[in-house]
Parts: structure tokens; C-alpha cells; sequence
């Protein structure tokens, strides 16, 4: 999921402009509820701290994915055909809900978070990237462990040498990316694939802006 | 044109000798250059660092041209740290370009240890693929395979660390690097003879051809006890011998004996590799009185090495 950590109030506070008073607080049933960062408590949260700026908070809902502009559309319809006259909005999404809200707006949309990463998670609030979006998975070879993400320096043929006690040098309490995926390898009885070489990965899936139409690219 | 200088030494079998020197940060190259002229003849070609530990110098194509003007053998070190697979390829038939005929592929130590902990890493190739767009270039090819106007005869190397505790995954890496071309390596520093022995022994087992390879083994000598302490601390893998630590702090001149312990080892790794590789971490000052206990001798070089102007 998208993990997400909250902007200080004080931040938030900051983008409102004195003359916007009337606010919508959109939050995300997904990503950002298990961050805890944009959940129904966490918008209730929002809402009460508005208030006693002396905004007035008129509308609040929490989109099942705010990523998703269907949803978007059904549950901000109001706002988006003029019958709920708002001057800003407030999305406690990720960026990409943020994206998707304001798109969808002529008003200001302003962020409540801060978006950090493709992440799993380990338990409550504690959040771990091991995937980094690359656009070309090559995990089938390293038993599942991800060296593009788990290796600082993305190394895709074997560790570098400052790898020692299994730990990284980068951050001695980080495992090495590259002990883990040759111990598993090892179990796994796939040892072959660390001793075959792999050509320069291609990048070109991370260049920005992607966008994709899957059902064009069927076709093609 | 002239041939490499560093691969024809070697192939006469002369014990190579080889050593580490770190470009200014800034332009003032005074230092640099009369560092050069000093290690002029003791050495057989001279590493120009890259950034090393991601602390900003002079760049190594700069240091290199230099050293071959001076008539000195040099190698480029190269890391894909800070640069991108184009930006790599530019420099390398730039250097060759300038007469540059040696490559030490490494990745980089990265950006936090250094100086500018807030750049931005690149590390679009590892030292493997390094390695096999050097030999392609050697083939007259850019990295996609296509012709260059003017290919290279680059004399390409990488580094391995004998020390490393999982020895397997050190040889997997290595014979990734010999696959793709490594034609020498550069070992992290080393102390103990056996065990450097018994990790070469074990290239067969991986496919590894020893006689394909020429190892220069990583030699920094010992100043004092507490260096020796220091390194055995902050260095993965190296264990100084309580006996030699006992030995310099008993010693009335420990810098000497370092060096002389230092020559003592590099007259035993005779039977065991091609050369050697000095890395004094700025006392480059220490490689000639190294090199004469040893029992090595000045050359006079005639400037041999291709210059720039040639």
C-alpha cells in the first residue's frame, strides 16, 4: 500500500487562506485508513481541529479508494455540480488521491499528508518499503526479495563489497538485501540464477509521468 | 599505437606494483602532482580514486590525464555512484581518448558516508555491467551493441574483499566480474596470507580460471599498534594478530616495523599472486622506503605510457 505519514496541523493551517472558511474533508478507506492517516477517525479528528480555527467543515466523507474518480464521483458529486458550495477541500489521501480529488475540482485541494512509499505492513504503524515500482519485476530470481528496493544502491548482480555479517554498510542495522536473497536462494535449491549475469535493467518504466491504458496495450 | 603499458608488464611476468592515490579537492594539483613524481618508477601504474567514500575530489579522468603527461601509467576508477550509464560511457572514450588505457570498475561507496549526504544516488549499472561495456567497448561497441566511431583497448579490472564472511557469495560475485571481462582484480586490504590463499583455491570450484586473472592484493602497512587495533575494529573480516599488535607497541620505531612487516608480506604473496596494490590512505610518502626493505628498485622510466599530446 501507499504509506502516508500526517503534515502538522500548523502545516495544514498554513495553506488555508483566511477567506476560505467553508471546508470538505475527503478521506481514503484504503491506504490511508491503515496508515491511520486518513481514516474515518482521523477525518473526525481533522474536522474538530478545523473547527476550532473557526472554519466551518460542511462536508466529510471517506472514498472507499480516493485514487479511484469513479468513486470520487459519486461521493463528492455535490461539490463537483455547484449544489454544495465549498472554498476548499481537504484530502487525506495519498498523493495520488490527492491527484485524482483535485482533477476532479476547479477548488483548491489541499494535502494532509505526506506520501513516502510502496510499503507492507509489519504491524500497526510500522511500515516497510520493499517495493519500489520499477516497472520490470525480476523477483522470480531473487527468491522474492526485491534488491532494487532493499539495496541501497539497487544492485541487480549480487551485493557489493561492503556487505559483512550479513548486515548492510549503508546501515549497519539494515540486513544485506543480497544475504538475505543468496540464503534463501540457497534453500530454495536456486542457486543458479545468482551466478547467471543480468544486462543493465531498463529504466524507461520509471520515467515520469507514466500512464497506461491496458486495454490499448492488449490491442497493440 | 602504443600498447598498454600495465598488461605488457605483466605478461613479462614482472611482480606488478601497484598503488592508490587520492586527487585534491580543489585545483590546486601541487601535492598530487610531486606525490606522483615521487611513486614515478616504484610504481607500475597508479589508481586515481573516484569520489572515494563519496568524499568530492578532482575527478579521476582529470587525475588520470595528468599522471599519463607525467608519463605515469594510471587507472581510471570508475563507479556508477554519480553518473549514468551515458554519462560512464562518455568518460571512458573520453579518457581512452586522452591516452587512458587501464579501468577499475567498482560501484561506489554510498552518498551518506560522505560529504553530500543529500545527493541523488544513481547506480544505473553495477560494477559487473561496467565491466561488460567495457568489453564491449573493447569490441568496438556501445552499450546497445551498436558501432562506435573509434572503439577502445581498455586493460579492465575490479576489486573482491578475501575478508568477507560468507566467502561463497564473495566468489559468485567475482565470477560475475571474470565472466564480463575482469582481466584484474585490486583486493580489499589484507593480512593474513592463509586465508587469502584459501580463497583463491576455491576459483576452480566456482569456474573460475586463476591463470585468466592477474590479483594484485591489497596492502596497507601498519603504523602503530592502535592502527592495527583501528583496523582490526573498523575493517569487516581482518583480525591483525594479537602477536603483531604486541610487537608494535613494544617496537621503538612501530612505523618502520610496519613497513618492514608490510615487506615481509608483500615478498611472500610473490608465490601467491601477480602483484600488489598499496593503498596508504594519504601516506603515499611511505611507498618508496616500503618498496626498498622489500627489496624493489627505481626504475628509470622513460616515458613509455601514452600522453595525451601523442
Amino acid at each position: 500500500m501507499n504509506i502516508t505519514t500526517k503534515k502538522p496541523l500548523e502545516e495544514i493551517l498554513s495553506f488555508i487562506e483566511a477567506h476560505e472558511v467553508r471546508l470538505a474533508i475527503f478521506g481514503c478507506g484504503t491506504c490511508a485508513t491503515s496508515c491511520q492517516t486518513g481514516g474515518e477517525t482521523q477525518v473526525e479528528e481533522l474536522k474538530k481541529a478545523l473547527e476550532k480555527q473557526g472554519k466551518e467543515v460542511i462536508f466529510t466523507s471517506v472514498v472507499e479508494i480516493l485514487c479511484d474518480s469513479r468513486l470520487i464521483k459519486k461521493h463528492a458529486r455535490d461539490i463537483i455540480n455547484g449544489s454544495l458550495k465549498v472554498d476548499a477541500v481537504l484530502s487525506m489521501g495519498c498523493g495520488g488521491g490527492n491527484a485524482a480529488l483535485s482533477d476532479m475540482l476547479d477548488i483548491p485541494v489541499y494535502p494532509t499528508n505526506n506520501s513516502l512509499f510502496l510499503g507492507s505492513v509489519r504491524r500497526l504503524g510500522q511500515f516497510e518499503e520493499k517495493c519500489s515500482q520499477c516497472g520490470n519485476c525480476i523477483t522470480y530470481r531473487t527468491a522474492g526479495i526485491c534488491p532494487v528496493t532493499r539495496c541501497p544502491k539497487g544492485l541487480i548482480n549480487g551485493p557489493c563489497g561492503g556487505s559483512y555479517s550479513g548486515k548492510c554498510e549503508v546501515d549497519p542495522d539494515r540486513d544485506c538485501a543480497w544475504v538475505l536473497i543468496y540464503n534463501k536462494l540457497k534453500k530454495q535449491g536456486k542457486l543458479h540464477y545468482m551466478l547467471k549475469y543480468y544486462k543493465p535493467k531498463s529504466y524507461r518504466y520509471v520515467l515520469k509521468p507514466q500512464k497506461i491504458d491496458t486495454l490499448k496495450n492488449e490491442n497493440e | 599505437m602504443k600498447m598498454n603499458r600495465l598488461k605488457e608488464r605483466l605478461k613479462t611476468g614482472k611482480f606488478i606494483i601497484t598503488a592508490e592515490l587520492e586527487p585534491p579537492k580543489g585545483t590546486d594539483i601541487k601535492a598530487f602532482v610531486s606525490k606522483a613524481e615521487m611513486l614515478k618508477g616504484w610504481v607500475d601504474a597508479l589508481n586515481v580514486t573516484d569520489n572515494q567514500r563519496a568524499m568530492l575530489r578532482l575527478s579521476s579522468a582529470a587525475g588520470c590525464t595528468i599522471l599519463q603527461n607525467m608519463g605515469i601509467d594510471s587507472v581510471f576508477q570508475v563507479t556508477s555512484r554519480d553518473r549514468n550509464r551515458l554519462a560512464i560511457q562518455s568518460d571512458l572514450l573520453g579518457v581512452y581518448a586522452l591516452g587512458i588505457r587501464n579501468v577499475l570498475a567498482i560501484s561506489g561507496d554510498y552518498p551518506t558516508l560522505g560529504d553530500h549526504p543529500g545527493a541523488k544516488i544513481v547506480y544505473d549499472l553495477d560494477s559487473v555491467q561496467i565491466l561488460d561495456l567495457v568489453s564491449l567497448m573493447n569490441k568496438g561497441l556501445d552499450l546497445k551493441e551498436r558501432l562506435l566511431d573509434g572503439g577502445t583497448e581498455f586493460f579492465q579490472g575490479a576489486v573482491f574483499n578475501p575478508n568477507i564472511d560468507i566467502i561463497e557469495l564473495q566468489l559468485i560475485k567475482l565470477k560475475l566480474k571474470v565472466d564480463q571481462g575482469a582481466k584484474f582484480f585490486q583486493t580489499q586490504i589484507i593480512y593474513d596470507l592463509e586465508k587469502f590463499q584459501r580463497f583463491l583455491d576455491q576459483f576452480d570450484q566456482y569456474g573460475i580460471d586463476r591463470d585468466s586473472v592477474a590479483i594484485f592484493a591489497g596492502i596497507l602497512p601498519l603504523r602503530s599498534a592502535k592502527n592495527a587495533i583501528f583496523i582490526n575494529k573498523n575493517v569487516p573480516g581482518i583480525m591483525i594478530p594479537q602477536k603483531t599488535i604486541d610487537r608494535l607497541a613494544n617496537s621503538s620505531d612501530p612505523k618502520r616495523l610496519g613497513l618492514e612487516l608490510a615487506a615481509d608480506f608483500i615478498n611472500k604473496l610473490k608465490d601467491v599472486c601477480e602483484g600488489i596494490h598499496i593503498m596508504t590512505v594519504g601516506r603515499e610518502q611511505i611507498i618508496p622506503e616500503l618498496l626498498d626493505i622489500a627489496g624493489f628498485k627505481r626504475e628509470d622510466i622513460t616515458q613509455d605510457c601514452i600522453k595525451t599530446t601523442t
